[in-house]
């Protein structure tokens, strides 16, 4: 199933949990922010949101900036 | 007499905002920070990198001593603006935002009626909202009751170095102002931080003044003073400027060949 992720498309094996997402890419949930179609995922709830097929994910943290 | 800068329900001994953008390491940073006596410090939201992970930034800032101001800087549009700062609540530990919505690349001034609406519908989401926008006193007081916390006009094009180019609109700014008002952008080094201190200003946010220095600790040290003395000076109520001189020593009783001293 082919969803977009930061932009750029991106091939996942079927429906997966943004905290099993997360866990694949050796990602920290709590240095991070994530949005699903438009709308941020709160972190307690990372293991019950599922990504379907055509989802848009971003996955932001902070970087310096003024 | 406590002098603190309070900004919403928050309350500062510094006035002193500083970034954490255009270091050389993030070890210059923290000591930087540390040098500046700095109590908060923003940070931008973006995409991570998924392919190479790199050194957390929040790893350099004590947090238990510093507050973390996520910005949507390089946001051109409110849209775009919102996300980040929904996204930079979710990330950090609160709901304050410095809101950014450019209008233009090279200047990176502010598209106001965009900085406008972004501000509206944060506020009613319920964010602390700290916009950067022009030193036009039209704008920050639509920004005031459009339920900015507080106001930040520019002294200058960010990173330009050329310190406060409208003092007038800045004390007219400060005049009508009743949320504090921060200069954010454009100082260059330490005069222009105290002029923007002595003109009434509760706070000064720079960036680059720091980080692009030849020695950023040390020019994080020379702000500190800056603004300190700025504000100090501010307090103190200046002298008026006048045309002409008026003698500091007694004109009696001066030793003088040409007849008698003056009386």
């Amino acid at each position: 199933m082919l969803i977009q992720l930061n932009g750029d498309p991106h091939e996942l094996p079927g429906p997966i949990s943004v905290q099993a997402l997360l866990d694949a890419k050796g990602i920290d949930g709590r240095t991070v922010a994530v949005e699903l179609n438009r709308k941020v995922v709160r972190r307690a709830h990372y293991a019950e949101t599922i990504i379907r097929d055509g989802a848009e994910v971003e996955i932001v943290a902070f970087v310096g900036g003024g | 007499m406590s002098d603190a800068l309070v900004i919403a329900d928050r309350s500062f001994t510094s006035r002193l905002v500083v970034g954490t953008g255009k270091y050389s390491t993030h070890a210059v940073m923290k000591a930087a920070h540390d040098a500046s006596g700095t109590e908060m410090v923003t940070v931008a939201v973006r995409r991570i990198d998924l392919a190479a992970r790199s050194e957390s930034l929040l790893a350099w800032i004590d947090t238990s001593k510093i507050f973390l101001l996520p910005n949507t800087a390089g946001c051109y549009t409110a849209e775009d603006a919102i996300r980040t700062a929904r996204l930079g609540r979710e990330a950090g530990l609160s709901n304050w935002v410095k809101l950014e919505v450019l209008g233009d690349e090279r200047t990176l001034f502010p598209d106001n009626e965009a900085l406008l609406e972004a501000t509206r519908v944060l506020v009613r989401e319920g964010f602390v909202v700290l916009p950067y926008t022009n030193d036009d006193p039209i704008v920050c007081r639509k920004l005031e009751e459009a339920g900015a916390a507080c106001v930040m006009p520019l002294g200058a094009p960010i990173g330009s170095g050329l310190g406060i180019q409208n003092p007038n609109n800045l004390l007219i700014i400060k005049e009508q102002a009743r949320v504090p008002i921060i200069v954010d952008a454009g100082v260059g080094t330490a005069s222009d931080a105290a002029i923007a201190m002595e003109l009434g200003a509760d706070g000064v946010l720079m960036n680059t003044a720091i980080a692009g220095a030849a020695d950023p600790v040390a020019m994080a040290t020379a702000m500190r003073h800056a603004v300190v003395a700025g504000r100090l000076a501010f307090r103190a109520g200046r002298i008026p400027r006048r045309r002409y001189a008026t003698a500091s020593s007694p004109t009696e009783g001066l030793v003088t060949s040409s007849g008698p001293s003056r009386s």
